[in-house]
């Protein structure tokens, strides 16, 4: 089914960019020249054989701190995003197929959790909570779940009140089979073009929390956290602290790419095999 | 008779406004009341002794029940009463008058550049649809909305600060400052501001704009003869407006969010700043009050789209 | 292609208006996933309208009577393109100058639409847009354009034509709404209007109203119109002449009189006997399958009454017919037998037992013996599902059928709805509409019912399929014995299949029996009316309902 050449050259350069940072993430401590947090040169160092990015501001190799980096930044971004969709769609989805009170209930505390910036929620709550990564994932994931919460929802109230959901009823078949075999296959595809975008959000975020210090806590360091230790250098000109933050940019844009081709595609799809 | 309706649903919305408000206050007190972690431990330190802490609860009134602290906070927050920071010790109120006034300033600004280049941009993209504009448009609407503001910030300070030495690097402003000084310190967290929701504000009302154009009723005007003008002005425009002001609210929520990112990046002060500083401090007074003032802002940003939708409905303007 | 009639209709003296040679509209389609194709939309038409003349397109979904009709104005909409021929108006091929096209529309050519409530723009009253065109080419200024308009409100016979101009489109009913276009469309004195099947969207009561209304103004004002619709029987009412499409081109062109009585194609005969049908009555039998007996349901906890007391039987093996128009309660009546909407009062009676309320409440025996086919076949089944799975659920859910045994079995099933059983491994999204609507009739007879409420289950369709779709029903009951509680506003319809017939009106029952009996006079003031405004194949049937209705309404 799956055409290679039928996929557009912008989705393709997204997916091999996207699987080139998957491909670093996995295997950080076997592709980085050196260790994460070893000194090896002086400080902001410039670009040469031996450091093929420089160093950055206490003289460790910045490409070596890039890889790991890029192991910080999706694992944290991976792990809030599938915390954020297995709440938000199961949740959503009850709260669609079994409505009445529960529904109401959940969905005015998400509009309450939603009327507040999310950037702003966050940095409430971090200011009371420990730095650590399982906080970070929490805060991530939950925040987010809200968006996805909306979604799973709105997608299952619409195919919930379909004449085949009607009449799967009227046959006298259980809930059970109403959300497994009649609502969630319909569902999926609104829901994995929407992971795509969940996912760029959540590295967008978490960078954001690095950057202004309350992310991840050194010495490790995400790439946001990366801008932070090297944004000093920018006023003398030296642009380390642009490549993790370019890192970030391009990391967005390629899932972005893939997400929508992805989106593309399904949003045409009527069911089926997709191309009746 | 149409005006006593859209009067009620106005009245409703500035209602449900309060009371979300309310709601908020009590849900920003509670994720920093609540949780697990101690106002009078982070003040004295991990080697307070139990004794001096016991001694510090008392004093700020943390031995009383949650629902006390919150209404004594509450009463506080309603009479402008901020409390005092816990690590300086200064009148919360005093401090934020300034910087929110800057932060109003900045955002200001970045909204006079952003929202009409949006809205042009949008009608652009539309009338050029499918062409060159409205690729490169879409093109760069999705790049940027990629972008972290750090990315564009830095970029903007190595090339127009470091390089050309046009813009401060750093924005700092003093309140004997000259309006044109002024503009010239912000240029930079403006521009950078403006690039962050520029694309996601042009993207909005592209779709809003194509959604009045593919109506029905469009195509009637186009059969009576009428030039493109006249069916924009007299056709699609009375039906656009309310989806653009509701684009252009929602943006300018976005871009009170944006503000805090930007103003670290260009050590601006204003509230953003001051939010992130107390916050590494764990300075919950300040951080309860910043939040809730970011989060009325949000509030009535969103309360205002949706009382324009309410206006702008010729069904509810004129009931049957 | 189809043969053209040589029967080609020229009356002298009147000379042509509308002169269409050798039209080709072609269009690019985008198939996700695949290379963008051409689609040729309407193949070689030749048409022509004299001055004043009606000339009626009729034509199944997708026979590119509506692209011909807005070709007139040089228009195509969304993407279609006009790629040969020539669309000669009033002398001059309108094709050749892009620039001319704005002069001519609103002015010599006028458009109504088939929704004009989506037509007209929410945000300005009526008035301003009737008189629009009229104002932009200069026809007269705003004073006699705002006169004309009122003149033309109260000659279609709107209520209130002084001041209705006043109004915002929301707040004025769809057949109201539909004659305030017709009246914009004549407002700037058009030499010809295109009608897109103006009345398609409106009960059918008060389509005769708007039939009349366009009829008398056409005649008034000597206009000419092309006339678009699907349904021969309305067309034979306002029409000089019909042409009959069919994918594209043309099948048959000929004075109306001949396309009705004496069609010279296949097609047209087809169309023209479209609802005849045999069916003999049969008589009740002692017992009734299912009794509704004096059912009361309401939505909203009792706030909205939308049954009151409604008493009815089904026989086994039979078919009642409930007819009415849209919000008599037809459906409702569905959904409270089905225990969808639990009736507040009465109770439904099935084979002998009282049937529970509530859906929940009833054992799986129940809901096996009462099956439900739905109006739209595409979102009555899972898209997600092939026809195999679709067929086959309830196979095993009441049967406890598996594997070689169940794929026998829908085999067999699928061969009773005339498909083979290749379709078992299709997914609905890769079926016509009405294979769509048998494979719903097959899932339904699949649990081996006694009874099944077909809910509307032809108005989506094209008359054809739709004709087809009951022979079909009408078979599978002769061989299965099942009963059928056939919902429709389609009188014509419940003629053809019914052996009792329930009519009802704003959630009451008004007339109710045998077939015979409920169509034979005298009848209540309602059925009267509903049965008077059906149109019929006759030319100036028309003109004797109005005229019958006047003289009841004088009477009274």
């Amino acid at each position: 089914m799956l055409d290679l050449k039928r996929i557009p050259v912008s989705a393709l350069i997204g997916l091999f960019l996207t699987a080139l940072f998957l491909f670093a993430a996995l295997f950080a401590p076997w592709i980085a020249p050196y260790g994460n947090g070893e000194i090896v040169g002086d400080v902001w160092g410039p670009i040469s054989a031996t450091h093929l990015l420089g160093t950055d501001n206490l003289g460790r190799d910045l490409l070596s701190r890039m890889i790991y980096g890029a192991r910080i930044t999706i694992f944290i971004a991976v792990a809030a995003t599938a915390l954020s969709f297995i709440l938000g769609s199961v949740l959503g989805f009850t709260a669609a197929v079994v409505g009445g009170w529960l529904d109401q209930t959940m969905s005015r505390f998400v509009d309450l959790l939603m009327s507040i910036p999310t950037l702003i929620f966050a940095l409430v709550v971090l200011s009371v909570l420990p730095s650590t990564l399982v906080t970070l994932i929490l805060v991530m994931g939950i925040l987010d779940a809200t968006r996805v919460y909306r979604l799973a929802r709105a997608v299952a109230v619409d195919i919930n009140v379909m004449d085949f959901v009607e009449a799967a009823k009227l046959r006298g078949e259980g809930r059970s089979w109403i959300i497994f075999r009649e609502i969630l296959p319909n569902a999926l595809s609104p829901l994995v073009a929407e992971l795509g975008l969940r996912f760029i959000f959540a590295v967008l975020f978490l960078s954001a929390l690095s950057f202004l210090g309350l992310g991840v806590q050194p010495p490790n360091a995400d790439w946001g956290g990366m801008v932070k230790e090297n944004k000093d250098g920018i006023v003398f000109g030296i642009p380390a602290a642009l490549i993790p933050a370019g890192a970030i940019a391009l990391l967005a844009i390629s899932v972005n790419l893939v997400a929508d081709w992805v989106l593309n595609r399904t949003s045409d799809l009527k069911g089926g095999r997709g191309n009746g | 008779m149409g005006s006593t309706l859209i009067l009620r649903l106005i009245a409703q919305r500035l209602a449900l406004g309060v009371l979300l408000l309310f709601a908020v206050s009590v849900l920003i007190f509670a994720g920093t009341q609540i949780l697990p972690g101690d106002v009078a431990q982070s003040i004295l330190g991990q080697a307070a002794t139990p004794q001096a802490l016991e001694n510090l609860r008392r004093d700020l009134g943390l031995n009383d029940p949650a629902y006390i602290r919150y209404f004594r906070w509450l009463g506080g927050v309603l009479t402008g009463d901020f409390g005092t920071a816990l690590s300086n010790g200064r009148d919360i109120a005093d401090a934020l008058g300034g910087r929110l006034k800057n932060t109003l300033f900045l955002a200001a600004c970045a909204a006079v550049i952003s929202v009409p280049l949006a809205i042009l941009l949008g009608l652009l993209a539309v009338r050029y649809r499918n062409g060159v504009i409205d690729k490169a448009i879409s093109g760069f609407a999705l790049a940027s909305t990629s972008l972290p503001e750090f990315f564009i910030g830095y970029l903007l300070i190595l090339f127009f600060a470091v390089e050309l030495q046009w813009f401060p690097a750093s924005s700092t402003v003093f309140d004997t400052m000259s309006f044109g000084a002024r503009i010239q310190a912000i240029a930079l967290p403006a521009i950078t501001l403006t690039l962050v929701v520029l694309a996601h504000m042009m993207r909005m009302t592209r779709a809003a704009i194509l959604n009045v154009m593919q109506s029905a009723y469009i195509e009637t005007a186009e059969l009576k003869g009428l030039s493109a003008f006249e069916i924009i002005r007299n056709h699609a425009m009375p039906n656009a407006v309310a989806p653009i002001v509701n684009v252009v609210m929602l943006n300018l929520a976005y871009l009170i969010v944006g503000v805090v990112v930007v103003e670290v990046i260009f050590v601006y002060p204003g509230m953003g700043q001051y939010l992130v500083d107390h916050v590494s401090k764990r300075d919950v007074p300040v951080v309860q009050a910043v939040g809730l003032i970011f989060a009325a802002v949000y509030i009535g940003l969103n309360m205002i789209a949706d009382i324009v939708a309410i206006l702008a409905n010729p069904r509810l303007r004129h009931p049957k | 292609m189809a043969e053209r009639t040589k029967t080609n209709p020229q009356r002298p003296g009147t000379g042509t208006l509308l002169d269409i040679r050798n039209l080709r509209i072609e269009a690019t389609v985008y198939p996700p996933g695949e290379d963008p194709k051409n689609v040729v939309i309407v193949d070689d038409v030749s048409l022509t309208v004299e001055r004043g003349k009606v000339l009626g397109l009729i034509g199944e979904s997708g026979a590119g009577k509506s692209t011909i009709g807005l070709s007139t104005m040089g228009y195509g909409r969304g993407g279609v393109r006009i790629t040969g021929g020539e669309v000669i108006l009033n002398g001059r091929d309108i094709l050749r100058s892009e620039r001319g096209l704005r002069k001519l529309r609103g002015k010599e050519v006028c458009y109504v639409a088939q929704s004009a409530a989506a037509a007209f723009n929410p945000a300005h009253k009526l008035m301003r847009q009737v008189v629009e065109a009229t104002l932009e080419h200069g026809v007269s200024n705003r004073e006699e354009a705002e006169k004309r308009a009122v003149d033309l409100f109260r000659q279609l016979s709107l209520p209130d034509p002084e001041n209705i101009g006043d109004r915002y489109p929301h707040q004025v009913s769809g057949g109201q709404l539909q004659r305030v276009m017709t009246a914009m469309a004549l407002c700037s004195k058009p030499d010809l209007i295109v009608f897109d099947e103006p009345t398609t969207a409106l009960d059918v009561t008060t389509q005769i109203d708007v039939l009349a209304a366009i009829k008398r103004a056409i005649q008034d004002t000597g206009v000419a119109a092309l006339y678009i619709t699907h349904d021969l029987a309305v067309v034979a009412q306002v029409a000089d002449d019909i042409m009959v499409l069919r994918h594209g081109k043309t099948v048959e062109w000929g004075e109306t009189r001949q396309i009705i009585k004496e069609p010279k194609q296949d097609y047209t005969r087809a169309l023209v006997s479209v609802h005849a049908i045999d069916h003999d009555e049969h008589t009740p039998t002692p017992t009734p399958i299912l009794s509704v007996d004096n059912v009361t349901a309401s939505y909203g906890g009792g706030k909205v009454k939308v049954l009151k007391n409604v008493s009815v039987d089904i026989h086994p093996g039979q078919t009642l017919a409930v007819v009415g128009e849209s919000g008599s309660g037809k459906s409702t009546l569905a959904r409270a037998i089905t225990g969808l909407l639990p009736p507040e009062s009465g109770t439904v009676s099935f084979d002998g037992r009282v049937l529970a309320n509530r859906l929940a409440d009833r054992p799986k025996e129940d809901l096996r013996q009462l099956q439900m086919i739905y109006q739209m076949a595409d979102v009555a089944m899972n898209p997600r599902q092939t026809v195999g799975t679709i067929i086959g659920r309830p196979l095993e859910f009441y049967f406890g059928m598996r594997g070689a045994e169940r794929n026998r079995r829908v085999a067999e099933l699928l061969d009773k709805i005339e498909m083979g059983k290749g379709f078992a491994d299709r997914y609905p999204a890769e079926l016509s509409g009405g294979q769509k609507q048998r494979v719903c009739i097959a899932r339904a007879l699949a649990a081996r019912p006694k009874l099944i409420i077909c809910d509307e289950v032809t108005s989506a369709l094209d008359p054809l399929v739709a004709h087809g779709i009951l022979k079909l029903l009408l078979d599978l009951q002769a061989e299965e014995d099942v009963a059928y509680l056939f919902i429709t506003h389609d009188l014509a319809t419940v003629k053809a299949i019914a052996d009792s017939i329930a009519v009802m009106y704003r959630g009451e029952l008004v007339r109710y029996g045998p077939k015979s009996k409920v169509l034979t006079p005298p009848f209540d003031a309602y059925t009267d009316l509903l049965l008077s405004s059906v149109p019929e194949m006759e030319i100036g049937w028309l003109e004797t309902a109005i005229a019958s209705r006047r003289m009841e309404a004088a009477g009274n």
